[in-house]
């Protein structure tokens, strides 16, 4: 599989991420090389395997509903780059 | 001083010869001065260091002590420790101070050891080299143009330095076990659910386990016996009851089987490595184990496997991190898709960017099944691989990596071939399977390490194969020089 700059752009873009236009025909290499090393996968016919999700095969363990945690709102908000009010801030969203 | 084992100075602890205040002082004097030409630490820190070693020296004065309590160690900076900077290798969290201690650190805590410091680590525990650290490379103390392998380069360097003895490190694909290899020293991955995850900054969940990385087998079973545990907040974490590791370190290993896989010793092996593996065996086989050939059918698509789903997991996790509530926020967002972008683009590194482009590719539309549901069927394959051997063999041993440590920049420009150093240690990820690196001797001067592999919750075993090999070898006792 060999990406082109256009399916770089995408990607970047569904995950959220800005490159720099002078990085990308790295990117489209590097994402291509590991692209055909991952494709190495379709040498073994796998019709008919379950898919693991889980290395133990086993579902993930439910808790009760219950609130178990105590508010920290203003201990955990010291890490944010800014807050007013309690509240996270983000550039203006609504005209 | 410095060669001392956890165990060793544990006995000094107790017989007073030295005090904790005192060993934390000497390995921090150590850690500033060697551990800058090595770049192995991100954060010390002495101050707290020293307020904890007194604590465990009221502890051992008044009776209360356990066999951990005032010996100092590392955590790799993976590990959330309370209002220490955590920054997992990142310009993302550089600025990030945790707000509360992972399961583990709390647990290393509470049994009474004392954290000298952060070690250094490739970001988000992407690598193999520790090259793709936002706080520089970290040098590999047998030669300092090599690198000390990764994720937990730092741990690794340090603890082979005798600037700590010994740390925490974590393993998605290799990253306990490669590093531990290539600096000589002895690393443990636990099986999969057996050390909670809690707090520990994810990168792939399905594959992630923290473990010891130490001087001895010996060490590594008393630090296990204070990480392990079912841990309610970690929702993988496996009600599973923590045996005594220390209590079996020596059971006999009359007729034990060891199995080789045959794909672990084919080409592409170096033949240096190859050597002292087969050397390595041949002193089990003195002590009385069986040596059995096997096959791990679907061993080389382990790592083809690995790049879909550790990526797939990977962007999924990293999503978190949008500038909004911690972390790396850009200057003068336009508006908060370019806020999002650009927090993200500027504050994670190369590598990390190429696994969230991977992952979010392979998640896609149009691409989900020929890539993801693909890797976990081949998944099931390769696990079912390890289950047949297990039927026949109760460990299996082979090397932890194809190379000794490689040069600096050597395969820092193509992901590809720096994914290939990882080939022997994936599988036992994707398995979920207990793994561990023992040093086994040298190939023209650098450390080469043989890997042990056991069936799920069985590290007692590992423990007791690699503490018999220690008793009667003293590989795992050699230090670089150049460390005075």
């Amino acid at each position: 599989m060999s990406l082109e700059k256009t399916d770089i752009e995408k990607i970047a873009h569904l995950a959220r991420l800005a490159i720099d236009e002078a990085a990308i025909p790295g990117y489209a290499e590097d994402l291509s090389g590991i692209l055909s090393l991952v494709e190495e996968m379709n040498a073994v016919d796998t019709d008919g395997v379950e898919p693991l999700a889980h290395p133990h095969d086993a579902d993930q363990r439910l808790r009760d509903d219950l609130v178990t945690e105590e508010n920290q709102r203003e201990h955990l908000q010291q890490n944010a780059p800014q807050v007013d009010a309690g509240l996270f801030l983000v550039p203006k969203v609504i005209e | 001083m410095k060669n001392r084992t956890l165990s060793e100075l544990s006995q000094l602890l107790r017989d007073r010869e030295v005090s904790s205040v005192e060993l934390a002082e000497y390995y921090l004097e150590r850690i500033g001065r060697v551990g800058p030409e090595l770049n192995s630490f991100i954060s010390v820190t002495g101050e707290q260091a020293l307020s904890q070693a007194a604590e465990a020296d009221r502890l051992i004065a008044a009776g209360q002590a356990g066999p951990l309590t005032g010996l100092p160690i590392a955590h790799k900076d993976i590990f959330c420790t309370q209002g220490v900077r955590t920054s997992c290798g990142s310009k993302m969290l550089d600025n990030f101070i945790a707000p509360y201690d992972a399961t583990v650190v709390e647990k290393m805590q509470q049994s009474g050891v004392v954290m000298l410091g952060k070690t250094n680590m490739d970001e988000y525990a992407m690598g193999s080299s520790n090259e793709n650290s936002h706080y520089g490379p970290v040098s590999n103390p047998w030669n300092r143009e090599t690198v000390p392998g990764g994720s937990s380069g730092g741990s690794a360097a340090a603890v082979a330095a005798r600037l700590v003895p010994a740390a925490t490190g974590t393993d998605t694909g290799g990253s306990i076990r490669q590093p531990a290899a290539l600096c000589g020293i002895t690393g443990l991955k636990p099986t999969y659910g057996r050390v909670s995850r809690w707090g520990m900054i994810a990168f792939a969940s399905s594959l992630d386990q923290g473990g010891p990385m130490t001087q001895s087998a010996e060490d590594a079973a008393m630090m296990l016996n204070a990480m392990a545990g079912f841990d309610p907040k970690d929702s993988t974490s496996m009600e599973r009851e923590v045996p005594d590791y220390t209590a079996t370190l020596n059971e006999s290993l009359e007729g034990v089987r060891i199995g080789l896989p045959k794909e672990y010793f084919s080409e592409g092996l170096d033949s240096g490595i190859g050597k002292v593996v087969e050397e390595a065996i041949e002193e089990y086989r003195k002590m009385g184990a069986e040596i059995v050939e096997i096959e791990l059918p679907n061993s080389g698509l382990a790592v083809p496997t690995y790049y879909v789903l550790a990526p797939a997991e990977c962007s999924s996790n990293l999503s978190r991190y949008d500038g909004v509530r911690y972390g790396y926020r850009c200057e003068d967002p336009k508006n908060l898709e370019d806020l999002y972008k650009r927090s993200r683009g500027e504050g994670f590194g190369a590598e990390v960017k190429r696994r969230i482009m991977i992952g979010a590719y392979v998640l896609s539309a149009g691409y989900y099944d020929a890539y993801y549901l693909k890797a976990q069927r081949l998944r099931r394959l390769i696990s079912e691989d390890f289950h047949n051997a297990f039927e026949k063999v109760d460990v299996i041993m082979g090397p932890v990596t194809p190379t000794t440590a490689f040069r600096q920049g050597e395969k820092s420009d193509n992901p590809v071939t720096m994914y290939l150093s990882d080939i022997y240690t994936i599988a036992v990820n994707l398995a979920g399977l207990p793994g561990m690196s023992i040093p086994a001797g040298f190939s023209d001067g650098m450390p080469v390490g043989l890997q042990l592999i056991g069936n799920h919750f069985d590290e007692s075993r590992l423990l007791n194969l690699a503490h018999r090999y220690q008793q009667t070898t003293d590989w795992h006792r050699q230090m670089p020089e150049g460390v005075e």
